[in-house]
Protein backbone atom coordinates (compact mmCIF):
# COMPACT_ATOMS: atom_id res chain seq x y z
CA UNK A 1 0.00 0.00 0.00
CA UNK A 2 2.68 2.21 0.94
CA UNK A 3 4.20 1.58 -2.69
CA UNK A 4 0.79 2.40 -4.11
CA UNK A 5 1.00 5.58 -2.55
CA UNK A 6 4.37 6.30 -3.71
CA UNK A 7 4.16 5.71 -6.69
CA UNK A 8 0.84 7.63 -7.09
CA UNK A 9 2.12 10.55 -6.03
CA UNK A 10 5.13 10.70 -7.91
CA UNK A 11 3.38 10.08 -11.47
CA UNK A 12 0.80 12.29 -10.61
CA UNK A 13 2.68 15.59 -9.50
CA UNK A 14 5.51 14.32 -13.07
CA UNK A 15 3.10 13.98 -15.35
CA UNK A 16 -0.27 16.42 -14.30
CA UNK A 17 -2.32 13.39 -13.87
CA UNK A 18 -4.80 12.85 -10.79
CA UNK A 19 -3.59 10.25 -8.64
CA UNK A 20 -6.67 8.13 -9.16
CA UNK A 21 -5.15 7.09 -12.46
CA UNK A 22 -2.56 5.60 -11.13
CA UNK A 23 -3.91 3.90 -7.78
CA UNK A 24 -7.01 2.06 -9.42
CA UNK A 25 -4.77 0.66 -11.31
CA UNK A 26 -2.54 -0.84 -9.28
CA UNK A 27 -4.95 -2.02 -6.32
CA UNK A 28 -6.98 -4.20 -9.22
CA UNK A 29 -3.94 -5.71 -10.62
CA UNK A 30 -0.94 -5.60 -8.31
CA UNK A 31 -2.95 -5.97 -4.87
CA UNK A 32 -5.77 -8.16 -7.19
CA UNK A 33 -9.00 -5.94 -5.38
CA UNK A 34 -12.12 -5.95 -6.57
CA UNK A 35 -12.93 -2.73 -8.73
CA UNK A 36 -15.78 -1.46 -6.02
CA UNK A 37 -13.57 -1.41 -3.54
CA UNK A 38 -10.78 0.20 -5.43
CA UNK A 39 -12.26 2.97 -6.54
CA UNK A 40 -14.23 4.03 -3.41
CA UNK A 41 -10.19 3.55 -1.61
CA UNK A 42 -8.80 5.42 -4.21
CA UNK A 43 -11.27 8.44 -3.88
CA UNK A 44 -10.60 8.35 0.23
CA UNK A 45 -6.70 8.71 -0.53
CA UNK A 46 -6.96 11.09 -3.04
CA UNK A 47 -9.24 13.44 -0.23
CA UNK A 48 -5.91 13.06 1.36
CA UNK A 49 -3.68 14.29 -0.98
CA UNK A 50 -6.08 17.01 -2.37
CA UNK A 51 -6.00 18.68 0.88
CA UNK A 52 -2.26 18.42 1.20
CA UNK A 53 -2.06 20.08 -2.04
CA UNK A 54 -4.83 22.51 -1.45
CA UNK A 55 -3.13 23.74 1.89
CA UNK A 56 -0.30 24.25 -0.17
CA UNK A 57 -1.83 26.30 -2.99
CA UNK A 58 -4.02 28.30 -0.62
CA UNK A 59 -0.32 29.27 1.40
CA UNK A 60 0.59 30.53 -1.83
CA UNK A 61 -2.70 32.33 -2.62
CA UNK A 62 -3.23 30.78 -5.56
CA UNK A 63 -6.46 29.11 -5.00
CA UNK A 64 -9.79 30.32 -6.68
CA UNK A 65 -12.74 29.29 -4.13
CA UNK A 66 -16.06 30.62 -6.43
CA UNK A 67 -14.45 28.75 -9.29
CA UNK A 68 -13.64 25.91 -7.43
CA UNK A 69 -17.27 25.62 -5.86
CA UNK A 70 -18.47 26.76 -9.36
CA UNK A 71 -17.18 22.95 -10.95
CA UNK A 72 -17.33 21.29 -7.32
CA UNK A 73 -20.50 21.55 -5.98
CA UNK A 74 -22.02 20.42 -9.90
CA UNK A 75 -19.21 17.68 -9.48
CA UNK A 76 -20.19 16.61 -5.65
CA UNK A 77 -23.90 16.01 -7.00
CA UNK A 78 -22.80 14.11 -9.98
CA UNK A 79 -20.42 11.97 -7.07
CA UNK A 80 -23.63 10.65 -6.61
CA UNK A 81 -25.17 9.44 -9.69
CA UNK A 82 -21.53 8.10 -10.42
CA UNK A 83 -21.70 5.89 -7.54
CA UNK A 84 -25.21 5.28 -7.44
CA UNK A 85 -24.67 3.91 -11.58
CA UNK A 86 -21.45 2.09 -10.60
CA UNK A 87 -23.42 -0.19 -7.75
CA UNK A 88 -25.88 -1.74 -10.57
CA UNK A 89 -23.37 -1.84 -13.50
CA UNK A 90 -21.70 -5.47 -13.40
CA UNK A 91 -18.02 -5.46 -12.73
CA UNK A 92 -16.97 -6.53 -16.27
CA UNK A 93 -18.81 -3.74 -17.31
CA UNK A 94 -17.30 -1.08 -15.03
CA UNK A 95 -13.88 -2.99 -15.82
CA UNK A 96 -14.05 -2.34 -19.75
CA UNK A 97 -15.23 1.51 -19.50
CA UNK A 98 -11.95 2.11 -16.94
CA UNK A 99 -9.90 0.36 -19.62
CA UNK A 100 -11.59 2.77 -22.23
CA UNK A 101 -10.62 6.21 -19.78
CA UNK A 102 -6.54 4.80 -19.21
CA UNK A 103 -6.70 4.85 -22.98
CA UNK A 104 -8.32 8.39 -23.66
CA UNK A 105 -5.53 9.18 -21.12
CA UNK A 106 -2.90 7.88 -22.62
CA UNK A 107 -4.15 9.70 -26.26
CA UNK A 108 -4.36 12.58 -24.44
CA UNK A 109 -0.54 12.32 -22.66
CA UNK A 110 0.57 11.33 -26.44
CA UNK A 111 -0.62 14.30 -28.38
CA UNK A 112 0.20 17.27 -25.50
CA UNK B 1 -16.66 28.81 -22.38
CA UNK B 2 -19.99 29.45 -20.57
CA UNK B 3 -20.80 29.00 -16.68
CA UNK B 4 -23.55 26.85 -17.99
CA UNK B 5 -21.15 24.69 -19.74
CA UNK B 6 -19.05 24.89 -17.13
CA UNK B 7 -21.48 23.52 -14.15
CA UNK B 8 -22.29 20.74 -16.58
CA UNK B 9 -18.68 20.08 -17.42
CA UNK B 10 -18.24 19.75 -13.29
CA UNK B 11 -21.52 17.62 -12.72
CA UNK B 12 -20.00 15.18 -16.02
CA UNK B 13 -16.73 15.43 -13.94
CA UNK B 14 -18.86 13.99 -10.70
CA UNK B 15 -20.05 11.40 -12.65
CA UNK B 16 -16.90 10.11 -13.65
CA UNK B 17 -15.18 10.21 -10.22
CA UNK B 18 -18.01 8.22 -8.74
CA UNK B 19 -17.93 5.26 -11.33
CA UNK B 20 -13.84 5.16 -11.62
CA UNK B 21 -12.52 6.54 -8.52
CA UNK B 22 -10.84 9.55 -9.72
CA UNK B 23 -10.66 13.29 -8.50
CA UNK B 24 -12.00 14.61 -11.83
CA UNK B 25 -9.33 17.29 -12.02
CA UNK B 26 -8.99 15.41 -15.73
CA UNK B 27 -12.51 17.66 -16.44
CA UNK B 28 -11.56 20.40 -13.74
CA UNK B 29 -8.70 21.96 -15.20
CA UNK B 30 -9.28 22.25 -18.76
CA UNK B 31 -13.01 23.72 -17.53
CA UNK B 32 -11.37 26.59 -15.30
CA UNK B 33 -8.44 27.13 -18.01
CA UNK B 34 -11.19 28.11 -20.54
CA UNK B 35 -13.07 29.97 -18.14
CA UNK B 36 -9.84 32.52 -17.78
CA UNK B 37 -7.98 30.74 -15.50
CA UNK B 38 -4.10 30.09 -15.62
CA UNK B 39 -2.79 26.96 -15.46
CA UNK B 40 -1.48 27.11 -11.84
CA UNK B 41 -4.44 28.71 -10.29
CA UNK B 42 -6.61 26.34 -12.46
CA UNK B 43 -4.69 23.45 -10.89
CA UNK B 44 -4.65 25.01 -7.39
CA UNK B 45 -8.69 25.57 -7.88
CA UNK B 46 -9.35 21.91 -9.26
CA UNK B 47 -7.69 20.37 -5.89
CA UNK B 48 -9.87 22.32 -3.63
CA UNK B 49 -13.13 21.46 -6.18
CA UNK B 50 -11.93 17.40 -5.74
CA UNK B 51 -12.35 17.92 -1.96
CA UNK B 52 -16.41 18.02 -1.68
CA UNK B 53 -16.50 15.73 -4.59
CA UNK B 54 -14.38 12.83 -3.00
CA UNK B 55 -16.27 13.52 0.15
CA UNK B 56 -19.81 12.82 -1.34
CA UNK B 57 -18.64 9.82 -3.47
CA UNK B 58 -16.49 8.29 -0.23
CA UNK B 59 -19.72 8.85 2.08
CA UNK B 60 -21.64 6.74 -0.56
CA UNK B 61 -18.98 4.08 -1.03
CA UNK B 62 -19.27 3.93 2.73
CA UNK B 63 -22.74 2.89 2.96
CA UNK B 64 -21.93 0.18 0.51
CA UNK B 65 -19.17 -0.98 2.53
CA UNK B 66 -16.24 -0.65 -0.16
CA UNK B 67 -14.62 1.78 1.28
CA UNK B 68 -11.01 0.24 2.98
CA UNK B 69 -10.21 3.33 5.38
CA UNK B 70 -6.40 1.70 6.65
CA UNK B 71 -4.85 1.31 2.43
CA UNK B 72 -6.86 4.75 2.11
CA UNK B 73 -4.76 6.36 4.66
CA UNK B 74 -1.52 4.57 3.94
CA UNK B 75 -1.88 5.35 0.43
CA UNK B 76 -3.03 8.83 1.28
CA UNK B 77 -0.09 9.67 2.64
CA UNK B 78 2.40 8.17 0.79
CA UNK B 79 1.49 9.69 -2.17
CA UNK B 80 2.09 13.48 -0.57
CA UNK B 81 5.30 12.67 0.41
CA UNK B 82 5.78 11.52 -3.48
CA UNK B 83 4.27 14.27 -5.11
CA UNK B 84 7.22 16.47 -3.96
CA UNK B 85 9.66 14.09 -5.14
CA UNK B 86 7.81 14.08 -8.37
CA UNK B 87 7.86 17.90 -8.88
CA UNK B 88 11.57 17.97 -8.22
CA UNK B 89 12.01 14.80 -10.72
CA UNK B 90 9.53 16.57 -13.78
CA UNK B 91 12.30 19.88 -13.60
CA UNK B 92 15.37 17.50 -14.03
CA UNK B 93 14.29 14.81 -16.31
CA UNK B 94 13.08 14.66 -19.99
CA UNK B 95 9.57 15.10 -19.56
CA UNK B 96 8.51 14.81 -23.10
CA UNK B 97 9.95 10.83 -23.72
CA UNK B 98 8.71 9.74 -19.94
CA UNK B 99 5.37 11.30 -21.06
CA UNK B 100 4.90 9.05 -23.47
CA UNK B 101 6.83 5.96 -21.81
CA UNK B 102 4.03 6.69 -18.94
CA UNK B 103 1.14 6.92 -22.21
CA UNK B 104 2.10 3.66 -23.23
CA UNK B 105 2.45 2.03 -19.95
CA UNK B 106 -1.39 3.52 -19.18
CA UNK B 107 -2.29 1.21 -22.49
CA UNK B 108 -0.92 -1.85 -21.52
CA UNK B 109 -2.33 -1.56 -18.22
CA UNK B 110 -6.05 -0.77 -19.96
CA UNK B 111 -5.38 -3.54 -22.09
CA UNK B 112 -4.28 -6.46 -19.11
CA UNK B 113 -8.06 -4.85 -17.18
CA UNK B 114 -9.65 -5.20 -19.78
CA UNK B 115 -8.14 -8.70 -21.10
CA UNK B 116 -8.79 -9.73 -16.80
CA UNK B 117 -12.44 -8.33 -17.56
CA UNK B 118 -12.45 -10.50 -20.12
CA UNK B 119 -11.69 -13.83 -18.71
CA UNK B 120 -13.58 -13.77 -15.79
Amino acid sequence: MILIGLAAGFFSALFGVGGGIVIVPLLLLVARWEIRSATATSLAAIGITATAGVITYVAHGEVRPVYAALVGIPAAAGAVGGTGLQQRLPVRTLSFLFAALLVAIAIRLLLQ
Amino acid sequence: MTYVLAVLLGAVAGVLSGLFGVGGGILFVPTLTALGLTQLHAEASSLLAIIPTVIVGVWRQQEHGNVRWRSALVIGVASVGAAVGGVQAAEALPEATLRRLFAVLLLLTAGQIAWRARNR
